[in-house]
């Protein structure tokens, strides 16, 4: 049940989007019913009482029990009406079907992490439509919290147990996920996609997406760029973001904290990429993981001749 | 105008008796001192709640390690923790009689009776002075010192023994504040009582002061079958 | 019509003190920093909260005006995060818990009370400059590191080293937690203790009725707050592994500690506004509050059942699946004594004497304002929703809504309502109406937007967005700005009223309180020359006559223009 986006929605991409749409819907146009019409009736008796003298008494007005006790009943009606919708909805939210796939999520300051049953570990999420998926999460630090506004699901992110998340995607396209829970200085650089796609095309990036070998090592660099997390800090159209922007990086001057300068050459590059702290640009601040460590050869060379592109 | 509020001309300022201990926004010192004993109870309760929230992280500890909890207690010396109960039942007893002579004018055994609190209080300082100091010697510490050697304490080490001692030393330490506190209350009404600042008809700060220390005596009760019985 | 209508008693000034009232009595510095006159005590409060929140609001607006474009616009992510935190700790702790009990309680509760002072006027004292202390301990905090954990704190973020301020935020939130632990106490044993003669329950303004509720929850909710600060200080400095899932702790045990406390702070927020508003409606409307009891009581249950509803904050923390049931629903249930409470001070209005002033535009705001702030928090109430919009602008919409839109628009109603009580002057009501009118267009659009925002999917606490939410964005940052500079327009005008504003007499709305019929304006400094005995209740304009007359002794005598009779059974000297 896909929906396009909407004044206050996003698209809805899940199963379950549309439920949770129907009640917020429902809660707000209650809400602005009941809102208009306490405004219309400020405004009007505002108007149609306002004070002709300045010495006139107006008769005190006799209370009316019915009035009282409908505004109580009322609004405890329609609230139980809600709390009622709501509760199921969210025991739909909470337990996964038994068939789930289940992929592991981990988080940490400040990427995603994706294990697959294969054994493959993504930056990115990729998932097969119409199969409900079940993410178990973890974090590797503090706090974080797994959001894709598209199927309308979050769940924080714990560091000393599991907690999941579960969801049936419902048409194909890609997604953004947003980390929502403060989780330090490039908190809202903790990005990453899901990609949603039909069972052939998924079981075909599980097969392949470790194997790269055919492509140039440009390409292979901006994947990786996206990929990695690197986008969540570095631009590449000159913006300044937590890390410096790609554009005109390459073979420009570099001046560091320490007051020393260098040029930025392949083997800055590398060294950056590999040891990030070890040379800190002036007027930035020593944030980059040193996760990278594990990237072999082949990806590093892909990385740095992206680089040199920008 | 009868139905307005009318005035009643009642001033302190120019009341013929006015008690010197009579703070002018009163219209009584049965006024002053019935707000007065509410005020304090009101505090009481806070403090209720601020130990409470200490009791909450012990009692949600306790249920997770159940098997922790119960060898951690036992390197606490149950016998010491008793007579420090002792000592504060008898402190609530000196101090609450020292409330019954005032009201009969009685300054001298009031200041005795005050005297003698302060007394017992330090001796529980005292007792919990070399309670501390032998966890110290062993290495139990809060927190992230914690590192026990010696005999009967190589058994604390397993996880989460260290958190049973941080709560120890939190709510016994917190507990120890209040008892100093209320000890240097004490000291100085009884030296306001040997200037004779009161008699039956004023004796607030005594009252009040006698309040908050059966509170301390009260949050000791629970802390010690809590922390060194079970 | 005059400005505020007739002033047919001007009573500057009695025959008590020979002309000399609270302000003008003793002029020295020393009297003022060592009063024990809870009027003066008040503005000692509202001149430090003013500066509090200006502080608080300047850094807002960096805030906005770093969101106004994707990246950076003015600074980078770690100064961000900072800003936000300390906008929102500055706010919550040293603006909003005490803002309304701390200046108008102050003022205006023993006078509604017909009494000389507050029960402990010592205490008073002290938990102003303990107000005080903890506000440098803030500022301190800003001075000797970096503190970007939110205003919330959450470990293991906050017990992590590079966060070394984080200590001195905990003490300064502990230090300045007591004054409000003891303006509550005050506050109670005023209320039981000092009442006039004549003045039962029933016939207390509900004003009054409020502030009781709210101290309450002050003196029940604070302390937990205290220990909450003091076991992550312990948490930092000695490692005691309570929090910390690195030392055998559980983060999620903070946040029920946190929030515990949290919560009914909110309901200290707005319960004093909800005071308000009441007795505004009421005067201006000229009519009895419709429902008196419905809403004295709905006072006392909001502030009962606040402490039963923290767990609505963590429905994705990892709680259990039931927790976050029950919470749920006792959630919905304190919106219904909130709700009453809006249809009651509407049906007020119903067949009153509706009088457009500064304070009544302000009660309108609020209705329209704090109506839209309970429904959207009706809305992330609701499990299966807030499970799309927690951590999103949808929450940071609907606080504002109810903390801004709800206490401050009654702040603002209420200072002006009082002001020319606590200053004897009046404001310019042309400008009070024009900066009404723009804070009302400013907040909404400011914070309407951050709604559809957050619906839209949009973290909070982001430095960065993706450029699809920029125009909405846009539309928050030009809002905030015309709400900032309608805040520095009131700022104004009440700077230049209480300088040469023009003199008001002791009663120039008309009100039936006793602050407002027995004293003078502005009042002596014991408040009353007589203490009055009460015969009706707080809102019976029918059965007084001379509504705006008085020379503030309450005797009923109607006293020509500038002209002062002193009363016969009045000393002229101490």
């Amino acid at each position: 049940m896909p929906t396009d986006g909407s004044f206050w929605m996003p698209e809805g991409a899940s199963t379950l989007a549309s439920t949770v749409d129907d009640l917020f819907y429902f809660v707000t146009w209650v809400s602005s019913i009941l809102f208009i019409g306490v405004v219309a009736a400020m405004a009007y008796f505002a108007l149609k009482y306002r004070r002709r003298t300045a010495e006139e008494v107006p008769v005190p007005v006799e209370e009316s029990k019915l009035l009282e006790v409908s505004w109580i009943v009322i609004p405890t009606i329609l609230v139980l009406i809600t709390f009622n919708w709501g509760f199921r909805a969210f025991m739909q939210l909470s337990v996964a079907p038994p068939d789930s796939y289940e992929i592991v999520v981990r988080a940490k300051q400040w990427l995603w992490e994706f294990e697959y049953p294969t054994g493959l570990v993504s930056n990115e999420l990729h998932v097969p439509v119409d199969r409900p998926i079940r993410l178990k999460m973890s974090s590797e630090d503090v706090l974080h919290s797994f959001f894709i506004p598209a199927f309308r699901v979050k769940q924080d992110v714990l560091p000393n147990r599991y907690t999941s998340l579960w969801f049936e995607a419902t048409r194909e396209g890609e997604f953004d996920i947003y980390c929502t829970e403060y989780c330090g200085t490039a908190h809202s650089g903790m990005l990453a996609k899901v990609y949603a796609q039909n069972q052939g095309a998924f079981e075909e990036w599980l097969r392949s997406a470790g194997g790269t070998e055919d492509m140039p090592l440009p390409e292979l660099g901006q994947t990786l760029y996206r990929q990695l997390g690197c986008a969540g800090c570095h631009t590449v159209d000159g913006t300044r973001m937590v890390g410096p922007s790609f554009q005109d990086l390459f073979e420009s001057e570099r001046t560091f904290e320490s007051g020393e300068s260098a040029v930025a050459d392949e083997n800055y590059l590398r060294e950056s990429i590999l040891e990030p702290n070890a040379r800190i640009v002036a007027g930035y601040q020593p944030l980059m993981p040193p996760a990278y460590g594990t990237l072999d050869e082949r990806q590093l060379s892909a990385l740095i001749e992206f680089i040199k592109q920008q | 105008m009868a139905t307005e509020t009318g005035t009643v001309a009642l001033d302190t300022h120019h009341a013929p008796h006015h008690p010197p201990h009579l703070q002018h926004h009163f219209i009584s010192s049965e006024q002053q001192f019935e707000a007065s004993k509410l005020g304090m109870w009101l505090f009481l309760i806070t403090e209720i709640l601020l130990f409470s929230g200490m009791f909450v992280a012990y009692a949600v500890y306790r249920i997770w390690h159940p098997e922790v909890y119960q060898i951690a207690s036992t390197a606490l010396n149950p016998w010491l923790g008793g007579l420090n109960t002792l000592v504060l039942l008898a402190s609530s007893l000196t101090v609450a009689l020292s409330i019954h002579f005032i009201q009969k004018d009685d300054q001298r055994k009031m200041v005795i009776g005050l005297i003698l609190t302060v007394l017992l209080a330090a001796t529980f300082m005292v007792i919990k002075y070399f309670e501390y100091t032998s966890k110290f010697e062993h290495g139990v510490f809060p927190g992230g010192a914690f590192n026990p050697h010696g005999a009967e304490y190589e058994v604390l080490n397993v996880p989460y023994a260290a958190q049973f001692f941080s709560i120890y030393f939190v709510m016994t330490g917190i507990h120890g504040v209040h008892v100093l506190v209320g000890m240097v209350l004490l000291g100085w009404l009884a030296s306001r009582g040997i200037r004779g600042h009161f008699s039956s008809a004023y004796y607030t700060p005594v009252e009040l002061t006698g309040l908050y220390w059966h509170l301390v005596d009260i949050i000791w009760i629970f802390l010690f079958p809590l922390l060194y019985l079970i | 019509m005059s400005e505020t209508g007739q002033q047919t008693g001007t009573a500057v000034g009695q025959a008590h003190h020979g002309g000399l009232n609270y302000l003008n009595h003793d002029r020295t510095l020393k009297s003022w920093l060592l009063t024990r006159d809870h009027k003066r005590i008040g503005i000692l409060y509202g001149l430090t909260l003013t500066v509090a929140f200006f502080v608080a609001g300047f850094l807002a607006l960096l805030v906005r005006t770093e969101l106004i474009a994707p990246g950076q616009t003015i600074v980078g992510p770690d100064a961000y995060n900072q800003l936000f935190s300390m906008h929102g700790i500055m706010m919550v702790f040293l603006f909003l818990v005490p803002s309304i009990p701390a200046i108008l309680g102050n003022f205006v509760l023993p006078m509604q009370l017909g009494a000389k002072d507050v029960a402990f006027p010592r205490l008073n004292l002290a938990s102003y400059y303990v107000y005080l202390f903890g506000g440098v301990f803030v500022v301190t905090a800003l001075l000797v590191g970096r503190v970007d954990t939110g205003w919330t704190f959450y470990t293991p973020y906050s017990s992590n080293p590079g966060n070394d301020a984080v200590i001195f935020m905990t003490t300064a939130v502990f230090i300045a937690g007591f004054a409000s632990i003891f303006t509550g106490i005050n506050f109670i044993v005023t209320i039981h203790k000092m009442r006039a003669p004549g003045l039962t329950w029933n016939r207390l303004p509900l004003f009054v009725w409020a502030i009781y509720a709210v101290s309450i929850v002050q003196v029940l909710a604070t302390p937990v707050l205290g220990i909450t600060m003091a076991l992550l200080f312990l948490e930092r400095t000695l490692q005691i592994g309570i929090f910390d899932p690195a030392l055998g702790g559980d983060p999620i045990l903070f946040q029920h500690f946190f929030w515990f406390y949290s919560h009914p702070a909110v309901y200290i927020m707005i319960l004093p506004a909800f005071g308000i508003i009441s007795d505004l409606v009421a005067t201006f409307s000229r009519q009895r509050i419709y429902g008196y009891r419905a809403i004295a009581l709905s006072s006392v249950a909001i502030a009962m059942l606040g402490f039963l509803v923290w767990g609505h904050h963590m429905f994705v923390s990892g709680q259990s699946a039931i927790s976050s049931i029950i919470f749920s629903l006792i959630t919905y249930l304190i919106g219904i004594p909130t709700a009453i409470k809006i249809f009651n001070w509407i049906a007020t209005m119903y067949k009153g004497s509706i009088w457009l002033q500064t304070p009544m535009l302000y009660v309108l705001n609020f209705l329209f304002m704090f109506t839209i702030g309970g429904f959207t928090g009706i809305m992330v109430g609701v499990l299966a929703v807030d499970v799309h919009l927690h951590d999103t602008y949808y929450v940071v919409g609907h606080f504002h809504y109810v903390m801004m839109g709800g206490t401050v628009m009654a702040l603002l109603g209420g200072l002006h309502y009082w002001w020319p009580k606590i200053t004897g002057k009046l404001y310019n009501e042309l400008w009070g109406k024009i900066a009404a009118v723009t804070v009302f267009i400013g907040f909404n659009m400011t914070f309407f937007s951050q709604l559809v925002l957050g619906s839209k999917g949009m973290p909070r606490r982001y430095w960065d967005y993706l450029p699809e939410y920029q125009p909405l964005h846009v539309v928050s940052t030009i809002g905030s700005y015309i709400l900032g500079a309608s805040l520095v327009i009131v700022l104004v005008y009440m700077v230049v009223s209480a300088i040469r504003g023009k003199r008001a007499s002791a009663n120039p709305w008309g009100a039936v309180t006793l602050e407002w019929t027995n004293t003078t304006s502005p009042p002596d400094p014991h408040n009353f020359v007589r203490m009055p005995i009460v015969t009706r209740g707080p809102y019976d304009f029918h059965l007084v006559r001379g509504l705006f007359d008085g020379n503030g002794h309450g005797d009923g005598e109607r006293v020509p223009e500038a002209h002062v009779r002193p009363s016969p059974s009045t000393k002229e000297t101490e």
